[in-house]
């Protein structure tokens, strides 16, 4: 596999979120507006590259690997749980609104399976250039998948589309002319399991369309 | 009284862990599939909840707050949540096989359960005292296994249903938490 098969595998063919469902509780907690969604997006992103990285470079050498390998989940929970700890002081520092929304979930990255996953799955028995590049892509294809959940939530619930702070885009004129209001109910939970439900239910209605277009064709 | 008796009800209907806080959805989904297995992890968690939020709120009002180290909690509460998963899963082993039979196979995926490291993070957040602790850390547990077999039921139902091929599996599984979490929402009006 190359390099860069290795980044975009995370985007669409293994994307955590969509594909292996992995990671939901903050994908339907905090899919409000897309600001929160690239706020999380940015905090996962750290902590998975740091944590393949670190996992990758502690289980290289065989020694140590050895030793390691029987208490790895309790090493593994150590490690997160310190890039956290970082994320969340610097979260709090420098972006108090966001760390505030976002509430939480910041310091529930530490249970986030995806973080989890990565390091057993793939950072254990690959180089560490590897294992950043794979890192990088999960989260990119985590943030790009919230991303869309926050999208649909917010244009549908609120009208708008915030992206960083006041950088914001109004869509009231398009409820307006077509005489409705925004619909509330998609900012509330019942939107996050209906949109999560329904976009997973559009990814398998496009698998087994490929699938049949497949089997169709071996057969013929 | 009246407060302690707010806050559990709060915990209970209207800031359900599942439905509205979105904590612990992985085993709401993955174990929410049949009644007995429902029943199982709910209690589990009802057991481990309770004593990691007694363990994790005595370690930070008489520990790290003297000390100091409050920014360490996140590493501490699951540290200590990993052990205690550890030790319940130990002594159960040992002096109930039978709890042990029935248990056993939820208690490690609880560690990972957000539910858990949630409410122990909560209870520090909002600052409760011990008796508005154990209050909260009853009734959001409670509120779990509330919720999660009302789930399994309709879901044991719902295998027999013409289900459209796209929906089969989590889509359809996610559509209904939503009319649950719709019917739960109602419930905030009366806070």
């Amino acid at each position: 596999m190359t390099a860069k098969e290795n980044f975009f595998k995370g985007f669409v063919k293994e994307n955590p979120l969509f594909i292996s469902a992995l990671g939901m509780c903050p994908a339907l907690a905090i899919t409000k507006s897309i600001e929160n969604a690239i706020g999380m997006g940015i905090a996962v992103l750290f902590v998975l590259v740091f944590s393949n990285l670190l996992v990758s470079l502690i289980t290289m050498n065989p020694k140590i690997r050895e030793k390691v390998m029987p208490v790895r989940i309790p090493v593994y929970i150590v490690l997160i749980a310190s890039l956290v700890v970082i994320v969340e002081m610097v979260m709090e520092a420098f972006l108090p609104d966001l760390f505030e929304t976002l509430g939480v979930f910041i310091p529930l990255i530490v249970v986030n399976c995806i973080i989890f996953g990565r390091a057993e799955a793939y950072a254990g028995d690959h180089k560490p250039l590897e294992s950043v590049v794979d890192g990088a892509g999960m989260a990119l294809g985590f943030t790009g998948a919230i991303m869309i959940i926050s999208l649909i939530r917010e244009v549908l619930g609120a009208g708008s589309i915030t992206i960083w702070g006041n950088i914001k885009l109004d869509l009231t004129f398009i409820f307006d002319f077509l005489g409705i209001e925004p619909i509330s109910m998609f900012l509330q939970p019942v939107g996050a399991f209906f949109t999560l439900g329904f976009i997973l239910a559009a990814i398998a209605a496009i698998q087994n369309a490929k699938k049949n277009k497949t089997s169709k064709e071996v057969s013929k | 009284m009246a407060e302690l008796i707010a806050i559990a009800f709060a915990a209970f209907f209207v800031e359900n862990v599942l439905l509205t806080q979105f904590l612990g959805i992985c085993s709401f989904i993955g174990v929410g599939k049949k009644r007995s297995s429902s029943l199982g992890m709910g209690l589990a968690v009802v057991v481990v909840i309770i004593l990691s939020s007694v363990v994790t709120w005595i370690i930070y009002n008489f520990v790290m707050v003297p000390l100091e180290i409050e920014f360490m909690k996140t590493i501490v509460f699951i540290l200590v949540i990993a052990a205690l998963v550890q030790m319940i899963e130990i002594i159960i082993k040992r002096f109930s096989p039978s709890l042990y039979k029935a248990l056993g196979i939820y208690l490690p995926l609880i560690t990972t359960n957000c539910a858990v490291l949630g409410v122990a993070l909560t209870n520090v957040k909002e600052g409760y005292n011990f008796s508005q602790m154990i209050v909260y850390a009853t009734a959001i547990p409670l509120g779990y296994l509330f919720v999660m077999y009302i789930y399994a039921i309709i879901r044991e139902k719902m295998e027999f249903s013409p289900i459209p091929k796209a929906f089969q599996g989590i889509p359809i599984a996610m559509v209904l938490a939503a009319i649950l979490a719709l019917i739960f929402s109602r419930f905030g009006g009366l806070a």
